[in-house]
């Protein structure tokens, strides 16, 4: 046991998270003290004897887990613990609950748990449709609800989408491009153990006395400056998945611009590593602006500072400018990993080469740049000045034009193809193209401002959200899952389950999102656990439609548990895909390659014979026969 | 490789772009019209619901038509035609894009610059909210109140002043298709053309707390006549309480600053005469 203590891992983690926490509650009643004010500051935002340690324990934890032993013995100038790679690989189930620096346990660490928080943020939707289901109040009473949708929200933003794409990218990016690891396998492991910790604390906040968060995942002040405790969970929270979303990025950039595999430059890079590095590129520049947004809020309720107090000179709009300029790029963040996988699968499952490669590669680098100017345009009538609505106006609906390269191109991808549609991976990529076009039709009239004017803040909103994040995003992800499960399990999951699944996914979310538009348009606000009662028959059947929604997922659930157990063997390359990841054993063996891969040719060479795009360790150049040039064009 | 029967899909996508367009037109989106703006941005909604439709056909007739024509049949395990792209159909469908967004965008603009436009003898009106209620000043006649109840005059252009007491509100009348926040610390602003007598209702949809879904207020939209006769029915004026306009919050920045005497200024005297000054 004095052993078990000494060693990192959950008995350390467990009293570090006592002693952190005892060390935040300390500090400040007895800085309180010495200063002679109460000892217990307990006005509805104050709390600090709690807000502090829920910053501290979470650190104590880290530490007790061991995610900072290597950097303080080597800060200390004590021998380190020599890099051996001990910590690589998983050999057994409880090895996944450890401080692991392997980017493929990582990738499998993160991609569980932000599914479990799929699950938490689905149960919240469900029980907020239970209440919405009829006009008038049944399950839930109205500041419950707001907490419902406040966490919903959170959870499936920060918990869900955001990180899956990294767990994902995670795993696959660094065999992708013939890399070992990551480039910060110890960073990257921090990175994920960041993630619970948020989830922990935004859960809990229903705890906290005057219930959860309630001012919507915007926490626009003044409202959020004022609320109750909870929503200083919100405010912290949001640093610790900031915080690993950051550093991911970081370490995403270092990996994919110094550890590419020789001959992989830039224009034969899967489009997956594209979209990923334009992905990091948007969180290294946005998200700090949200941590910044959040920490200001929290310095208001705690210290009594003045940032958004309107009666103390504080501005109250410079919230929403602070707050969108992270996350209006945000949906980008939860996008663009999405358009890689899609164009991964298409071109793979139609057995030819994206249409346009390089244009696609710049589509997203266009984006990028677009996405740092429009987040104005969620404040088109927030009162701010009104000279910035036009031309925040255009660049909105500038963002159309790149996207809809994305999508020509995937068409394009499709003509002449041989495309194979037995892979649930392949059925949700197709799926997503038509649902995501709705959504980006629908982002171009919100771009317009007489119709946003009218629609902002209404249902209509919560529609295109919708069609974009779970028609969008969520459909990529399991895309993207299904596609690299063989890969990452070393298992085949079963199709028939695959197909419940997806056709019940692509039902329950039409019926669910569709009707959204049209009450929204006819008057109904969101964020309401209320409404009028000409929007009951609609409401009901956007319910039953949720339900049958939520409760498919349970399919997904059982195929992909059942099948990592007992699946039958996939092989190496299920796909016949060419890119690097395929070449490789399944599961990737612990250090990924005996030798680096060398890449001759880009990613998509289908349909050319004998064009390859990595030669494996043990071949050598001679066995490889010429590729013949036979680029056809289309004819015009 | 076979030539595309360009005709054909082109046919299919203006079939199924009409049929979709036509279904999408019948219902009346944005319900009833109540004010000058509606039309304007009913018809803005429509040019955008036509285009959208043809696009969105577009895009399913070219998904419908590979997966029709392209999907393998079992046992098939040879590769597509090794197509890089085409330099010439990338550029247009990047054009055509860019023309739609571009026009679209100029549309709205106008119909933005048309639906702001203020009238010379339009009625200025406070509108006061907080948690969760909504009260109404009417500056012209005495700057007598009504709480929870606006009228306002059939045909005559009505400029809200919108202020917030507590946190961020907003005012819509569906019906007037106008939208604006209640900023505190700010007066705000809407322009709102009322046509047609009737009751509707101001819906408040920025989150506010807990009555956020039950915040709402009745306004009646009446003739000249009926709108000076209850008018002249208020007896009271606004509360001093409520009158917490910009003007308001801006001197109690700079009383707050007169007597902290310049901390982190330079040139401010104790009277804190230059700060006001400066702002």
């Amino acid at each position: 046991m004095a052993m078990a203590i000494r060693q990192p891992g959950w008995y350390r983690g467990a009293i570090g998270t006592l002693l952190g926490a005892a060390f935040g509650f300390f500090l400040v009643i007895g800085l309180r003290a010495l200063m002679g004010l109460d000892i217990y500051q307990t006005e509805q935002t104050g709390y600090p004897h709690i807000v502090v340690p829920l910053i501290t324990a979470p650190f104590g934890f880290l530490f007790g887990l061991g995610a900072f032993d290597y950097w303080f013995r080597w800060a200390a100038g004590k021998p380190t613990i020599p890099e051996d790679h001990s910590g690589h690989g998983a050999t057994k189930w409880q090895d996944y609950f450890k401080f692991n620096t392997d980017h493929k346990v990582i990738g499998t660490q993160y991609v569980v748990t932000t599914m479990f928080f799929f699950l938490i943020g689905g149960l919240l939707a469900l029980m907020m449709r239970a209440e919405l289901a009829q006009p008038g109040s049944q399950i839930v009473a109205a500041n419950t609800f707001n907490g419902l949708f406040s966490t919903h929200a959170v959870i499936m933003i920060f918990l869900f989408v955001i990180p899956v794409f990294a767990g994902l990218a995670n795993y696959v990016l660094p065999l992708m491009i013939g890399a070992p690891d990551m480039a910060f396998p110890r960073l990257n492991a921090l990175s994920f153990w960041l993630l619970p910790i948020a989830g922990v604390i935004f859960i809990s906040s229903f705890l906290a006395p005057g219930g959860a968060f309630d001012a919507g995942w915007t926490g626009y002040a003044p409202l959020s400056t004022g609320a109750p405790l909870g929503q200083s969970f919100f405010n912290i929270g949001v640093q610790f998945a900031g915080a690993s979303s950051i550093a991911t990025a970081l370490n995403f950039l270092v990996t994919i611009i110094t550890m590419r595999a020789p001959g992989m430059n830039l224009w034969r890079m899967p489009l997956l590593v594209w979209a990923n590095m334009s992905t990091s590129l948007l969180v290294v520049g946005a998200t700090p602006f949200i941590a910044g947004a959040q920490f200001m809020v929290l310095l208001d309720r705690v210290l009594g500072m003045n940032f958004f107090e309107f009666l103390e000179g504080g501005d109250v709009l410079s919230y929403q400018h602070i707050f969108w300029f992270y996350s209006h790029p945000a949906v980008y963040i939860m996008m663009l990993p999405g358009f890689g996988i899609v164009s991964e699968i298409i071109s793979t499952h139609a057995r030819k080469p994206v249409f346009g490669y390089r244009l696609m590669a710049l589509a997203l680098i266009g984006i990028v740049v677009l996405s740092y100017s429009v987040w104005a345009h969620h404040m088109f009538v927030a009162g701010m000045f009104d000279w910035l609505r036009v031309p925040i106006m255009i660049t909105t609906m500038l963002i159309a034009v790149p996207t809809g390269i994305k999508i020509f191109s995937w068409l394009g991808t499709l003509f002449y193809g041989k495309i194979h549609v037995y892979s649930t991976a392949m059925l949700f990529a197709l799926a997503f193209i038509v649902t995501f076009t709705i959504g980006g039709i629908s982002g171009v009239m919100l771009g317009m401002i007489p119709i946003d004017i009218h629609v902002s803040d209404t249902y209509f909103i919560v529609a295109h959200i919708h069609f974009v994040l779970f028609g969008g995003s969520v459909f990529t992800i399991f895309a993207g899952i299904y596609h690299w499960f063989p890969k990452m399990t070393g298992r085949m999951y079963d199709e028939k389950l695959g197909r419940v699944h997806f056709w019940g996914t692509v039902i329950g979310t039409w019926g669910t999102f569709v009707p959204m538009h049209w009450i929204g348009m006819d008057g109904m606000p969101r964020r309401v656990a209320d409404y009028a009662s000409q929007y009951g028959d609609w409401n009901l059947f956007i319910s039953v439609f949720a339900f049958i929604l939520g409760s498919v997922q349970l399919v997904f659930f059982y195929n992909m548990i059942v099948s990592w157990r007992f699946g039958p063997k996939a092989g190496d390359n299920p796909w016949r895909s060419n890119t690097i990841e395929w070449q490789v054993s399944s599961p990737p063996p612990v250090f990924n390659f005996d030798e680096i891969p060398r890449v001759v040719g880009g990613p998509y060479e289908f349909g050319t014979p004998g064009a390859r795009h990595a030669i494996m360790g043990g071949e050598t150049p001679a066995d490889i026969p010429e590729p013949k040039p036979t680029t056809v064009t289309a004819p015009s | 490789m076979t030539r595309l029967p360009y005709l054909k899909l082109v046919l299919a996508t203006l079939a199924f772009g009409t049929v979709l367009s036509v279904v999408m037109l019948i219902p009346n989106w944005f319900g009833e019209e109540g004010s000058t703006a509606a039309p304007e941005i009913d018809r803005l909604l429509d040019v955008t619901i036509i285009l959208s439709s043809y696009i969105f056909a577009g895009v399913c007739v070219a998904l419908g038509y590979a997966l029709i024509k392209w999907r393998v049949k079992p046992g098939d395990e040879s590769d597509g035609l090794p197509i890089h792209g085409n330099t010439k159909l990338e550029i247009i469908w990047t054009m055509i894009p860019l023309v739609i967004v571009l026009g679209l965008g100029a549309y709205s603009w106008i119909v933005l610059d048309d639906i702001e436009a203020k009238d010379n003898d339009a009625q200025i009106i406070n509108v006061y909210s907080q948690q969760f209620a909504w009260t109404f000043g009417y500056p012209e006649e005495g700057n007598k109140w009504s709480e929870g109840e606006l009228h306002v005059p059939v045909d005559r252009q009505a400029i809200f002043k919108l202020n917030a007491q507590d946190v961020l509100h907003s005012f819509w009348v569906p019906e007037w298709r106008i939208k604006k926040d209640n900023v505190p610390g700010i007066t705000t602003e809407a322009v709102v053309t009322p046509d047609k007598i009737g009751h509707y209702q101001i819906v408040c949809t920025e989150l506010c707390g807990f009555g956020h879904a039950t915040m709402r207020a009745l306004v009646v939209v009446e003739s000249e006549a009926d709108f000076a006769k209850w008018v002249k029915g208020l007896s009271q004026e606004v509360p001093q309480t409520l009158e917490l306009t910009a003007d308001q919050a801006l001197k109690v920045e700079q009383e707050a600053q007169a007597k902290e005497g310049g901390i982190g200024g330079s040139g401010v005297d104790e009277t804190g005469k230059d700060n006001v000054d400066q702002s």
